[in-house]
């Protein structure tokens, strides 16, 4: 699905990324866990095409496309879904709206139809359900006066909306508590299947109790230094990362 | 790499204006320039009463010993007013009965400009006084209207037709004397709309009229009056488009409106008059003196999209006379290239209890200037009086301009002003957003945009806030590459 | 133009001229100013809200006095004492510490006269240049940490007296100091000061000037303070009209220089006939700078309040944060607010705002300290001092706001 080779990025002549490794197949979900400043959501900014870094080194192949060649747009496009660690408020602009433009112009990409505003409206209303999102937030504007929690569940049913092959959870776990950190992962979960992936950018083992990842990376200085299985997260948990470096 | 803030930037100064065309019509003008001469002239043609000539010239006199203002933000050469063509009406044999007798050229023309009659026709509830250089050409509806006692004429026609209501209410909002531009109005106006809405009557469709400019070299000086009486109701909507043209065309319009006891008046414009090119050549000034009166319990409120003129001053203004009155005002002005926008409002709460609402939202882009200028005054008898005021502003690129300047003036202990004023550039982050969505830049921007102006299109009628996001899209947007 | 009859002509007669070590052009651009100016009238955009009928039409003096006592709002500082706008060698300390020099403008060597403070048709700044009799030369050396604050003390004595002031302060490199400006009158009555103050803070410098204006109440008063601010520098200014008849305060700090901070401070608390206008810019020339303004006025009796605050964001000048708010309380029906925000921005990548709200104590919140046994009278003396403490808990100095605070509690009986 992703595969990154040796990247390097940086922001301001500062180096983040300093050779990054990762393999993710469709099917997965990986977990990259790591202390603060390690990277981690530099990474996914990386991934997602913000301008503000620069990739000096290294590959990203996302399903046989250059990703590093492609325009932020373009990456969503091609099914690269970020689920931001502070969704960006959009005041006026309802999520429906939001959405049905961003749905109509992956599906121009994909050379597919608009989609019909029944059908459209029909999805939106199946979709909220999996993440227990009120049916009223969704003609609201985009995460405008929204809850830390109604924000977070918001980027899932953007996420279950898009159908994306990878997505990227940025710290989706912060700020939420426990019913808010379940109704989040049930929605994960729900959109779990053999022909996607998911990346899961955690700085605590709690949410890795309700997404079980199939690999545990520990991001640390702008690599991954150590890869284990689901355990690795409660062995972190424990230890903290001081051991590692 | 994406469609960068720079690119849109190009895009932008490329921007051409849509409505870009003249119509081959034949016209019958005034010789150039401004005398007494002139002004009998014009009121001959349009076969005026004396006491209305009588106005005119009283008001031409009392331009002549006014000076043109000069203002801090607004800069542009000063228009030549012996160069100007004061009069210009289509030549027609006679004038259209029905709408089937309208020349199919003048169709055309509306055709073209996407508001046709025609189409305007089927909307049910719409009754349109279309106004192409100055002279009022077809009226529809009147029939319907006539029945509700409602009267919606040409000014001219109202002139002719109800001397007494024009006489007891043309100047008593905005005098002669009020400024240089309203004075001009006053003595070389062309035509307009004459509005009467009578006692606890409420008008069932939205009344419109669409003024646009043609001839080469032509001022245009509409006269709009509307009169709601006694817990009267109406809604009106004036849009305003004119062909392009290299050399600058003015525009001094004056709008009355009365809102009688209990009355409400809901006046609605977009306007998208020619905003000169790229490089500044050329566009409409659009000089206007807007202006409505509340007595007792009345409400007048105001809505405007201005994305067109190169020049816009404009200050659509509430007496709040009665007691228990209603002010209000929404404005998106949006400024590209060499635009110079100087618009907002004035609230003058005299009367008790008496309340208004400020809504302003600027969008300046290219190399445009984008002023909001508004005055809040309570008198010392307005006990009680309420404001609020929200103005954002909203930079599109770093060579454009945003200003705030709101006077707040409060001689009662009793009122309550809110102002407030943001600056900001558009949001980097919202951007990054949307295209992570997989939305592309340019609809990015086009929806933020639209989001920002959400709460003043609201308040449009439907069919305008569908054109007024559109003509939003088009000021602002441009398709990639 | 020839102006023959004009009102400056006559205010001038009788007053000398200034022996201050003014550059040539200064002068000269100062009397041609005069010569084709009178005393701005309410068209004027910058006067509209402020009559100046009352000074132009007296005939003012100058006049040596000296005084005794003084009550002065710091006890333990390094003060300096102009009486009538003459430096008074007696009332002033003797001993500054290393690094600080406090010397009559008369009698300074600085050539910094008329370099900051441009006329640009003020007529009150031309008079000011032509007539000064003389001000306060304060120099902070280059990484002087000054340990106590320097307090100049300006009083004005008697009847149509004028005192005309021309300060230079400079704060040089990574210097730090606190300067209190202090006017006061004795036995004054309809006396006019005129006080400009040239203030350059260097590069990486603090300054904080506490602007505190306590004249008696039939006083007129003309400030202008020009303030110019290098790169990484510091600068905060507090303006407290406590009293005086007709006040009109300008000041204009031009930031020319990257990562600087500024902030502006006022109050005005009103009462009786007081007239006072408080013109301010923040000049953003360079990027990457944060100011922040909060004014506060309360109006009592028949008093006037006028607010003009303009904040201005030249080309280029990226990444400004600049916050203004101005709030007002009018305690009387006969009492009047004028408020005038403005923003003016030319560059994008800003964030600014500004926020202008006027009414009246909230009438819940005085019920409901009512409800708890609290008096009318009390409740609302309460509410005003929180109102007016927005503004005084953003000063530094606990001495200065002991001071505005009982001075308002001898003037209002308030209590803080």
């Amino acid at each position: 699905m992703i595969k990154i080779t040796n990247l390097h990025a940086s922001i301001n002549g500062k180096e983040i990324l300093k050779g990054l490794d990762l393999e993710v197949k469709a099917g997965e979900v990986h977990a990259i866990m790591g202390p603060n400043g390690a990277g981690k959501s530099t990474l996914a900014s990386i991934l997602a095409g913000r301008e503000d870094y620069e990739v000096t080194e290294g590959s990203v192949d996302f399903d046989g496309v250059d990703l590093l060649a492609l325009n932020t747009e373009d990456r969503a496009r091609e099914g690269l879904f970020l689920a931001f660690q502070y969704p960006v408020e959009i005041p006026g602009v309802s999520n429906v709206n939001f959405l049905r433009t961003a749905l109509n112009e992956i599906r121009e990409y994909r050379g597919q139809e608009q989609i019909p505003a029944k059908d459209f409206l029909a999805m939106v209303k199946e979709k909220s359900k999996l993440v227990e999102l009120d049916a009223g937030l969704a003609s609201r504007a985009v995460n405008e006066g929204f809850s830390g929690g109604e924000k977070k569940r918001n980027e899932i049913f953007q996420m279950a909306m898009l159908e994306p092959k990878l997505a990227i959870l940025d710290e989706t776990d912060s700020g939420l508590d426990i019913d808010a950190l379940r109704i989040v992962s049930n929605g994960v979960n729900a959109l779990k299947s053999d022909n996607n992936a998911t990346i899961v950018i955690t700085h605590y083992q709690r949410l890795l109790d309700y997404i079980v990842p199939d690999f545990v990376h520990v991001l640390h200085d702008g690599k991954i230094v150590k890869t284990g299985p689901k355990e690795l997260a409660l062995e972190l948990e424990e230890k903290g990362y001081d051991w590692l470096k | 790499m994406g469609y960068t803030e720079e690119e849109l930037a190009e895009d932008l100064k490329n921007q051409e204006y849509k409505y870009g065309f003249t119509t081959d019509i034949e016209s019958d003008d005034a010789p150039k320039g401004l005398n007494e001469d002139i002004i009998r002239l014009i009121s001959k043609k349009k076969e005026e009463p004396e006491w209305m000539l009588e106005y005119r010239l009283n008001a031409y006199r009392i331009w002549l010993t006014m000076e043109e203002p000069i203002w801090a933000h607004v800069s542009f050469e000063k228009p030549n007013y012996q160069d100007i063509i004061f009069y210009s009406a289509p030549k027609q044999n006679q004038k259209a009965k029905t709408w089937e007798d309208v020349d199919p050229e003048l169709k055309e023309t509306m055709n073209k400009l996407g508001i046709s009659l025609e189409e305007q026709k089927r909307l049910q509830g719409v009754a349109v006084d279309f106004v192409m250089d100055s002279v009022s050409v077809a009226t529809s509806f009147k029939e319907k209207l006539k029945e509700l006692g409602i009267i919606f004429c040409s000014f001219s026609d109202a002139v002719k037709e109800h001397p007494d209501l024009i006489q007891k209410y043309m100047s008593s909002v905005v005098p002669v004397t009020d400024n240089y531009y309203a004075a001009l109005n006053s003595a070389v106006f062309s035509d307009g709309t004459f509005c009467y809405i009578p006692k606890g009557v409420r008008c069932p469709m939205e009344l419109s009229t669409y003024f646009r400019m043609n001839k080469s070299g032509t001022g245009q000086f509409e006269r709009t009056l509307v009169v709601a009486d006694e817990g009267a109701y109406c809604s009106y909507l004036e849009g305003c488009t004119a062909p392009q043209r290299d050399e600058n065309q003015l525009h001094a319009a004056v709008v009355e409106l009365i809102a009688m006891d209990n009355a409400e008046i809901k006046y609605s414009t977009v306007q998208n008059w020619y905003p000169g090119d790229k490089n500044g050549k050329g566009g409409v000034y659009n000089l206007v003196t807007k202006r409505g009166l509340c007595e007792k319990g009345a409400k007048i409120s105001w809505t405007q999209v201005e994305t067109g003129s190169a020049v816009t001053w404009k200050y659509p203004s509430c007496i709040l006379k009665g007691d228990n009155s209603v002010g209000e005002f929404y404005s998106v002005a949006v400024t590209n290239n060499f635009q110079q926008a100087d618009t907002g409002t004035k609230m003058v709460h005299i009367g008790k209890n008496t309340k208004s609402t400020i809504i302003s939202k600027g969008i300046s882009a290219g190399k445009s200037q984008n002023s909001y200028r508004g005055l809040v005054q309570i008198h010392k008898n307005a006990d009680n009086a309420r404001n609020f005021s929200q103005c954002d502003s909203l930079l599109m690129t770093d060579e454009c301009g945003a200003h705030t300047f709101p006077y707040i003036e409060c001689k009662n202990s009793t009122a309550k002003i809110e102002h407030e004023a943001t600056t900001s550039k558009i949001g980097e982050d919202q951007i990054f957003y949307c295209l992570q969505r997989g939305i592309s830049e340019e609809k990015a921007i086009g929806l933020i945009v639209n989001g920002y102006c959400k709460e003043v299109l609201n308040k449009l009628p439907m069919e305008f806030a569908a054109e007024a996001q559109k003509l939003l899209a088009v000021s602002l947007e441009n398709s990639v590459g | 133009m020839e102006v023959l009859d004009n009102k400056i002509t006559k205010f001038r007669e009788g007053l000398a001229k200034t022996n201050l070590s003014f550059r040539e052009e200064s002068l000269k651009y100062a009397e041609d100013t005069l010569t084709e100016l009178d005393f701005p009238t309410t068209r004027v955009e910058r006067w509209k809200y402020t009559r100046v009928a009352k000074i132009a039409n007296t005939q003012f003096s100058s006049r040596k006095d000296v005084v005794k006592q003084l009550n002065l709002p710091i006890q333990d500082a390094y003060t300096v004492v102009l009486v009538n706008g003459y430096f008074d060698k007696e009332l002033s300390s003797k001993n500054l510490p290393e690094g600080v020099e406090i010397s009559a403008t008369s009698q300074s060597a600085n050539n910094l006269l008329g370099k900051v403070a441009t006329i640009k048709n003020e007529v009150f700044t031309a008079l000011n240049t032509l007539y000064a009799t003389d001000g306060v030369s304060l120099r902070i050396k280059a990484k002087t940490i000054v340990d106590k604050p320097i307090q100049l003390v300006h009083v004005i004595t008697g009847e149509n007296t004028i005192a005309t002031v021309r300060n230079v302060l400079v704060s040089e490199r990574f210097s730090e100091a606190e300067v209190v400006q202090v006017f006061l009158s004795e036995n004054a009555n309809a006396s006019f000061t005129n006080n400009v103050s040239e203030i350059i803070v260097e590069e990486g410098a603090k300054l904080v000037l506490d602007k505190l204006q306590n004249e008696s109440e039939s006083n007129f008063h003309y400030s202008n303070e020009c303030v110019q601010q290098a790169s990484n520098s510091n600068f905060k200014i507090n303006t407290i009209t406590l009293n005086g008849g007709l006040v009109r305060n300008d000041l204009t700090i031009d930031v020319d220089g990257e990562n600087c901070e500024t902030h502006l401070n006022g109050a005005y608390i009103l009462k009786g006939k007081q007239h006072v206008d408080n013109h301010t810019v923040v000049n953003h020339l360079k990027p990457n700078c944060h100011s922040n303004e909060m004014y506060k006025g309360v109006m009592d009796d028949q008093s006037t309040g006028v607010f003009n605050g303009r904040i201005l964001v030249s080309k280029d000048s990226q990444k400004i944060e600049a916050y203004q708010s101005n709030g007002n309380v009018l305690l009387s029906d006969s009492a009047s607010i004028n408020s005038k925000p403005e923003l003016e921005i030319y560059a994008d990548n800003v964030k600014c705002s500004h926020g202008s709200t006027t009414g009246q104590l909230d009438d819940e919140a005085i019920y409901y300290l009512r409800t708890r046994g609290i008096s009318e009278k009390s409740a609302k003396a309460l509410m005003v001092t929180a109102f007016i403490s927005d503004v005084t808990k953003r000063m530094d100095n606990d001495k200065v706001v002991e001071y505005v605070h009982n001075q308002l509690h001898d003037r209002f009986g308030w209590d803080f």
